[in-house]
């Protein structure tokens, strides 16, 4: 028997799967972030249109960071995202105002681009049996380029229905706050918002209860013992590198819609802030171990460190740079330690059993 | 019979060894330019700006602006050897490196008439800065067992930002026509100076190759971890020390690539060099999940990389669309030697021999 007793802390994060263990961590350190913002830095993180900004700026990294969750998941990884994003800002910026386009045609334009990518990098990757890295590091410089190539100078889109589809604000009722005049200001999301929302439940649900969403885990965890299994290593390596491109291009879309315009240098260091937030939510690039949930938490705690640090009155440009970083190193020794010391404690327990 | 078996099996051997991406992407790139017009290899000897007799041409630029890579090459070479991974902060510490020698040469005044201090301490700070940068990943991957890209992910997020705060986001200028050597002519060479340390670079190493166990050490841990710790090696220490070595060449080329402009650019210099110095690994043919690796061939795929540069621009490429072209011709690479590819077409090639065969 155990000489620990059951129940305790200890014994419980044992039986906890890793992929749990990391999300718990994620979600205590992003919500203790929070309560700690609120307590020292006043009132301003106290209104839920704060949060609810968070939200609005970075609705395309949600997406784009599931994304490359599920890759990551499956052992893989995909820098192209970034690149993939600007194109599509790009592209449909030049769609919606050079050739008269409608938003429907926008949004198709987005989506073929990112399966574009997607087959043609899942097929390398998975069929080809290329290294991923240096397949999506093609992607990122094929994209980079052809945004330059498809138009030079960066501008803002007139376009009526798109402007209107801008400025939609889906106000959340029962939420916001009173402000300098008195009056009650409701606190509001926009569209993007309701996309990354929904993109982070259906995958949440995929990996968790479907049969496709589990080979991912089966296959990042150990690619070997999935084959023996009957898994479709192939055709699941595939996808995942399907539907991150795919998301690519959904956040890529959304962040047009936040900002409106097209540019050659939009979304630059996406794909790095995408993997380091899938990180920070708990997802390992050996593989095998992740949550989209988590993926959405590690976007809000990036943000919100941001939004610390430039309300704390560091305010040059430098600050944030660093803090991210020693976030990021924070978060990775914790889960490298605590992932070494289950270890040990798994094979004692197995020793007593 | 023996002879021409023989023969063909070199050939075969060609085929498969590391050396035959980059060897066959620089014929390639030959044979394209000279189609397009032989002048492209013209090499003269020209006055530059100083009144030094120089050489000049596209030849000379690719060896010149192809030199950082290479060394870059040489240390990311021996890191995705031992590690199996890539370190992508190595554009961010040549920033810092960079940013720490002017710091030293300048002293306090920004903008100072003359250097402050002698180079060569400037060179030793440097090397320490990127020193220590190398150590804190090595620490990272060796000790606490990341992933080196994402332990390296935290230098390459907050690098910059350290360069700027070093000199206090102030942009130095050196006025001294000394320091500017290192990234262009000495005096009385008409050979470019980066080149020149590149070739030292690559001497070195190769001799630490020839007369120490590292190669080899570097392969067994890539291999096999826990393999080599049972037969007496430590892999941390070995997988500690080629990040280090990776940051003295990051060091050499933070000194090149600030004498180049005699002044920094926190955001713009060396950017996007990691990926290139990764791309030159994989060209030259080596794992990037570790294990064996051929320093010549990343040398030479470095300079690949620099070569389809130097021919893009000669084909009026402009500058912001060159990484689309670039990707072609990675993935065209990449695709041809993939291991699924080849056996393929080995498979074709011995079918149509047999078949041939049958017709006789």
């Amino acid at each position: 028997m155990s000489k620990k007793k059951s129940g305790g802390l200890g014994d419980r994060i044992r039986k906890m799967s890793d992929t749990n263990l990391l999300l718990t961590i994620t979600i205590i350190v992003f919500f203790a972030m929070y309560i700690s913002a609120i307590a020292f830095m006043g009132s301003g993180f106290l209104k839920p249109q704060t949060f609810c900004n968070i939200l609005n700026n970075q609705a395309a990294l949600i997406i784009s960071a599931c994304g490359m969750s599920i890759v990551m998941i499956t052992g893989g990884i995909d820098i192209s995202v970034g690149g993939v994003a600007a194109l599509v800002s790009m592209s449909c910026a030049v769609h919606l105002d050079y050739q008269n386009g409608s938003v429907f045609t926008a949004v198709l334009i987005a989506l073929g681009i990112g399966l574009a990518f997607g087959l043609v990098q899942g097929f390398l990757v998975a069929y080809l049996d290329i290294q991923p890295f240096i397949v999506s590091l093609a992607g990122m410089f094929f994209a980079r380029g052809m945004t330059t190539i498809v138009n030079t100078k960066p501008f803002n889109v007139a376009h009526e229905g798109f402007k209107a589809l801008k400025e939609t604000r889906l106000y959340i009722p029962g939420l916001g706050s009173v402000n300098k005049k008195g009056a009650f200001v409701n606190a509001y999301v926009e569209i993007g918002v309701v996309v990354a929302l929904v993109v982070v439940l259906v995958f949440f649900i995929v990996l968790r209860w479907t049969r496709q969403g589990r080979n991912f885990y089966a296959v990042g965890g150990s690619r070997q013992s999935a084959l023996m299994l009957g898994i479709n290593v192939k055709r699941t390596r595939f996808y995942s590198h399907l539907i991150c491109s795919i998301l690519a291009g959904i956040g890529g879309f959304v962040y047009f819609m936040h900002v409106g315009s097209g540019s050659a240098s939009h979304a630059q260091g996406m794909e790095m802030e995408a993997i380091a937030s899938s990180i920070i939510g708990g997802t390992m690039l050996t593989g095998g171990v992740g949550n989209v949930l988590g993926t959405l938490f590690g976007v809000l705690s990036l943000s919100t460190i941001k939004n610390i640090v430039t309300s704390a009155g560091f305010d040059k440009a430098w600050w944030t740079g660093i803090t991210v970083a020693g976030m990021l190193c924070i978060f990775l020794v914790i889960q490298s330690v605590l992932m070494s010391w289950k270890k040990k404690a798994m094979s004692g327990g197995d020793g007593n059993s | 019979m023996s002879p021409k078996a023989k023969k063909s099996f070199q050939i075969s051997d060609l085929f498969r060894s590391q050396m035959m991406i980059p060897v066959i992407a620089i014929l390639l790139l030959t044979i394209f330019n000279l189609i397009i017009g032989p002048s492209f290899f013209n090499i003269r000897l020209e006055e530059n700006n100083l009144g030094n007799a120089v050489l000049s041409g596209n030849l000379i630029t690719i060896l010149d602006n192809g030199s950082e890579l290479a060394i870059l090459a040489i240390g990311m070479t021996l890191v995705t050897a031992a590690s199996g991974g890539q370190d992508i902060s190595v554009g961010a510490t040549i920033a810092i490196a960079g940013s720490a020698i002017l710091k030293i040469l300048c002293g306090d005044n920004p903008h100072p008439e003359t250097m402050q201090a002698p180079i060569i301490l400037a060179f030793l700070v440097g090397i320490l800065a990127a020193m220590a940068c190398g150590a804190f990943n090595g620490i990272l991957v060796a000790y606490f067992k990341i992933q080196p890209m994402v332990a390296t992910l935290i230098l390459f997020t907050a690098g910059r930002s350290i360069a700027a705060w070093i000199n206090n986001n102030e942009l130095p200028i050196i006025k001294d026509i000394e320091f500017s050597y290192f990234g262009g002519f000495i005096p009385g060479i008409a050979v470019p100076t980066p080149f020149l340390i590149a070739v030292v670079c690559v001497i070195v190493i190769f001799l630490v190759m020839k007369f120490t166990n590292l190669g080899l050490y570097t392969q067994s841990v890539g291999i096999n971890e826990n393999a080599s710790k049972l037969i007496g090696l430590n892999p941390v220490t070995i997988k500690f020390m080629t990040f280090v070595i990776l940051g003295v060449c990051v060091a050499v080329c933070g000194l090149i690539k600030v004498s180049r402009i005699s002044s920094i650019n926190y955001s713009v210099i060396a950017k996007d060099i990691e990926m290139d110095a990764i791309l030159a690994v994989a060209l030259g043919g080596n794992a990037l999940s570790g294990g064996k690796f051929s320093m010549a061939a990343s040398i030479l795929g470095a300079y690949v990389i620099q070569y389809l540069t130097t021919t893009l621009y000669r084909m009026k490429v402009p500058a912001d669309a060159l990484p689309a072209y670039k990707a072609v011709v990675v993935i065209l690479l990449v695709v041809l030697s993939a291991p699924t590819v080849r056996e393929f077409f080995s498979k074709r090639s011995k079918k149509l021999k047999t078949t041939r065969r049958g017709v006789a």
